[in-house]
């Protein structure tokens, strides 16, 4: 269950860190863009070894990642955003996180939710042993919860307001559209 | 405002047009670069908003990741169609365009400085991380995603939060044996893939002031491998004799305030990292991240070399993929392909000291060497210099083409599953090169002296 401020799943625990957009959108795929086209993209390679935790029957169904340090580096496609929407993750909790790719996240609604490494290895561990355990990410209150278990995590604040407050975002610059031309007329092209 | 600021700071005070109140600032862009690989989604929705391409002055195409660099035929059919979808959209919206076959082709982050377009002072942004490169000219220049390349197009800004500031002060004196790459791959090694995190990089220190332009573009090409996804090199006379060499006539009133573009002495940065330049030899990548890598002399990692059971089992990963044993000499590692160009170290200083070093000599039985220039000018100057005699008589394949070839795997320049290449790209994860593929990321010298011997090779050790 989720809401504008509230979401709510269960996990794959990816015990996985550098997760590059190499691998969350293959390069081969990365020309075939459709909106509505990116749905088994994601891992294609990881993909292809039955043991993958994704090909897990127990995680399928999950809305939550769950990777290690540094995760989305690499390459600024955003089609590595779109493959982890089309596989119907809607969070993805690390200890860090590429900072093109964040910003592509919150561009498209898909909330990285950052937080130390240990509880990255607790949550790894609480859903292997139970996959059913639903996670709870509460974006007002800035915390995560997991059964018995609740912590803090880190999101700049521009990239939580955006994310509380999804709209169009060219509409809003436009607002400004006079300010922009004022800047353009004081402009010193350098 | 003024006071003691970095140069990450007045080229970004320069260009707020206003504060936003979620603590972001709206930033003006003086140009905004494209490429056919990221953009058609941007373009898609731009019309399906009503909207149009609000200053198409201050954007440029080129076509590069898809562009085939061979003679003639095996194109490549989705590259086809994303040059077909750049073609249509510039034209539509009264883009320039450099598209295959025009004199000013090539990867964009070479073709940009190129043409004096790149500028101290400015900021430019990219649908492509290895943006950063243009911060070798003084220039605040970063990549962004599709959404974002919408919203410059159709305002020309962008919503964006302000980074930190991360000095990166390099001293001491680059042996001759090592080169920017080397640096670069030193840097990421110490700091990691996210050491950069949410950080401008300024590097600094005499052994940035010692390196060619070129060279810089090479270091502040890889700041995005460290996690940064800008880096800069303040402006100094070599800059502004660059600068010279590619506007010509026009900008002569500018160099003063190029000049300014470096930050003031006691400007505070968020964070301080040194490195040591005498320190730094010859490096090569073992693993499928570029903070795994080594000195050349070195040997691919053993459980003792890992702090913790998570780094080993990762280590173990990396290691399985790329085929190596723990402990294995990387000087044992052999070869199939050698690759030399991409944005990193495609430019003419690349080619001359691949050159250099294949003069005389052959490529290796059975290896196959791919020469790519990363743009007809740097190409049309190889063949003015005769490098390109150099590389036919060592029995390497220059291409007659420009472009992003083997870096990226998205046009006909792939490796085949478990092939390995020694490459002077970016990246090294898996695969990058082409489904299966190992990729060492090297410097272009010991990419030549690899392609002579067929494994892993300095040129001191030829």
């Amino acid at each position: 269950m989720s809401t504008r401020s509230v979401r709510t799943g269960t996990a794959v625990p990816l015990r996985r860190d550098d997760v590059d957009t190499d691998q969350l959108s293959p390069a081969r795929f990365v020309p075939y863009y459709r909106p509505d086209g990116f749905t088994n993209i994601l891992f294609a390679d990881w993909r292809t070894d039955p043991d993958f935790v994704l090909n897990q029957p127990q995680y399928q169904g999950a809305s939550v990642l769950v990777a290690g340090h540094d995760f989305g580096t690499g390459s600024s496609r955003e089609s590595a955003v779109w493959a982890l929407q089309g596989a119907g993750f809607q969070v993805v909790v690390a200890s860090g996180f590429g900072d093109i790719f964040r910003g592509n996240a919150t561009t498209r609604g898909l909330w990285t939710v950052e937080v130390d490494h240990d509880v990255v290895e607790r949550l790894w561990r609480e859903v292997e042993a139970d996959p059913w355990l639903p996670l709870v990410v509460d974006l007002t209150a800035r915390r995560l919860g997991f059964g018995a278990g609740e912590c803090p995590f880190r999101i700049d604040e521009p990239l939580r307001r955006r994310l509380l407050r999804p709209g169009d975002r060219i509409a809003e610059t436009l607002l400004h559209l006079a300010e922009v031309e004022d800047y353009e007329s004081r402009r010193v092209v350098p | 405002m003024t006071g003691h600021r970095t140069l990450a700071e007045k080229i970004w005070q320069d260009h707020v047009v206003r504060p936003l109140d979620d603590g972001s600032d709206l930033l003006y862009v003086d140009l905004h670069v494209l490429h056919e690989v990221n953009t058609p989604r941007a373009f898609d929705d731009l019309r399906a908003a009503g909207r149009t391409v609000r200053r198409p002055d201050l954007t440029l195409a080129v076509e590069d990741h898809n562009t085939p660099t061979g003679e003639g035929g095996r194109e490549d059919l989705a590259g086809r169609r994303q040059r077909d979808l750049i073609r249509a959209n510039c034209a539509g919206s009264g883009i320039r365009l450099h598209r295959l076959g025009d004199p000013d082709q090539g990867i964009v982050h070479v073709v940009v400085p190129e043409l004096g377009l790149a500028r101290p002072g400015m900021t430019i942004v990219c649908c492509d991380s290895h943006t950063s490169t243009l911060g070798a000219l003084g220039v605040l220049a970063f990549g962004i995603g599709t959404g974002q390349v919408e919203h410059v197009l159709a305002t020309q800004t962008l919503p964006i939060h302000r980074p930190d500031d991360l000095a990166v002060e390099i001293s001491g004196v680059l042996p001759d044996s090592a080169t920017a790459k080397d640096l670069a791959l030193a840097l990421i090694a110490r700091i990691g893939t996210g050491g950069g995190r949410g950080s401008v990089i300024e590097y600094r220190g005499e052994a940035v002031r010692a390196l060619s332009v070129e060279a810089r573009m090479t270091l502040c090409n890889m700041s995005v491998e460290a996690g940064s996804r800008a880096g800069l090199v303040a402006v100094d006379d070599a800059t502004v004799h660059y600068l010279r060499t590619r506007t010509g006539a026009r900008f002569t009133d500018a160099e003063p305030r190029w000049r300014e573009m470096r930050s003031d002495d006691g400007a505070r940065f968020d964070h301080v990292v040194h490195l040591d330049a005498a320190q730094v030899g010859p490096r090569v990548s073992w693993g499928t991240n570029p903070a795994q890598n080594l000195p050349l002399d070195g040997r691919a990692p053993s459980r003792s070399d890992c702090a913790t059971e998570q780094e080993w089992a990762t280590t173990q990963r990396s290691l399985a993929y790329m085929g190596l044993r723990p402990g294995q000499p990387m000087r044992d590692v052999e070869v199939d392909t050698v690759f030399v160009g991409s944005c990193t170290n495609g430019r003419i200083e690349d080619l001359r000291e691949t050159a250099s070093v294949l003069s005389g000599r052959k490529v290796a039985d059975g290896v196959r060497m791919l020469i790519v220039a990363g743009s007809a000018a740097v190409r049309r100057q190889a063949v003015a210099e005769g490098l390109d005699r150099v590389f036919s008589v060592a029995g390497a394949d220059f291409r007659p083409g420009a472009g992003c070839s083997m870096c990226c795997a998205l046009n006909e320049d792939r490796l085949a599953p478990g092939e390995r290449a020694a490459s002077t790209s970016n990246r090294n994860f898996e695969g990058r090169q082409g489904k299966g593929s190992r990729t060492h990321l090297v410097s272009p010298r010991v990419a030549a002296a690899t392609a002579v011997t067929g494994r892993i090779t300095t040129p001191q050790d030829l």
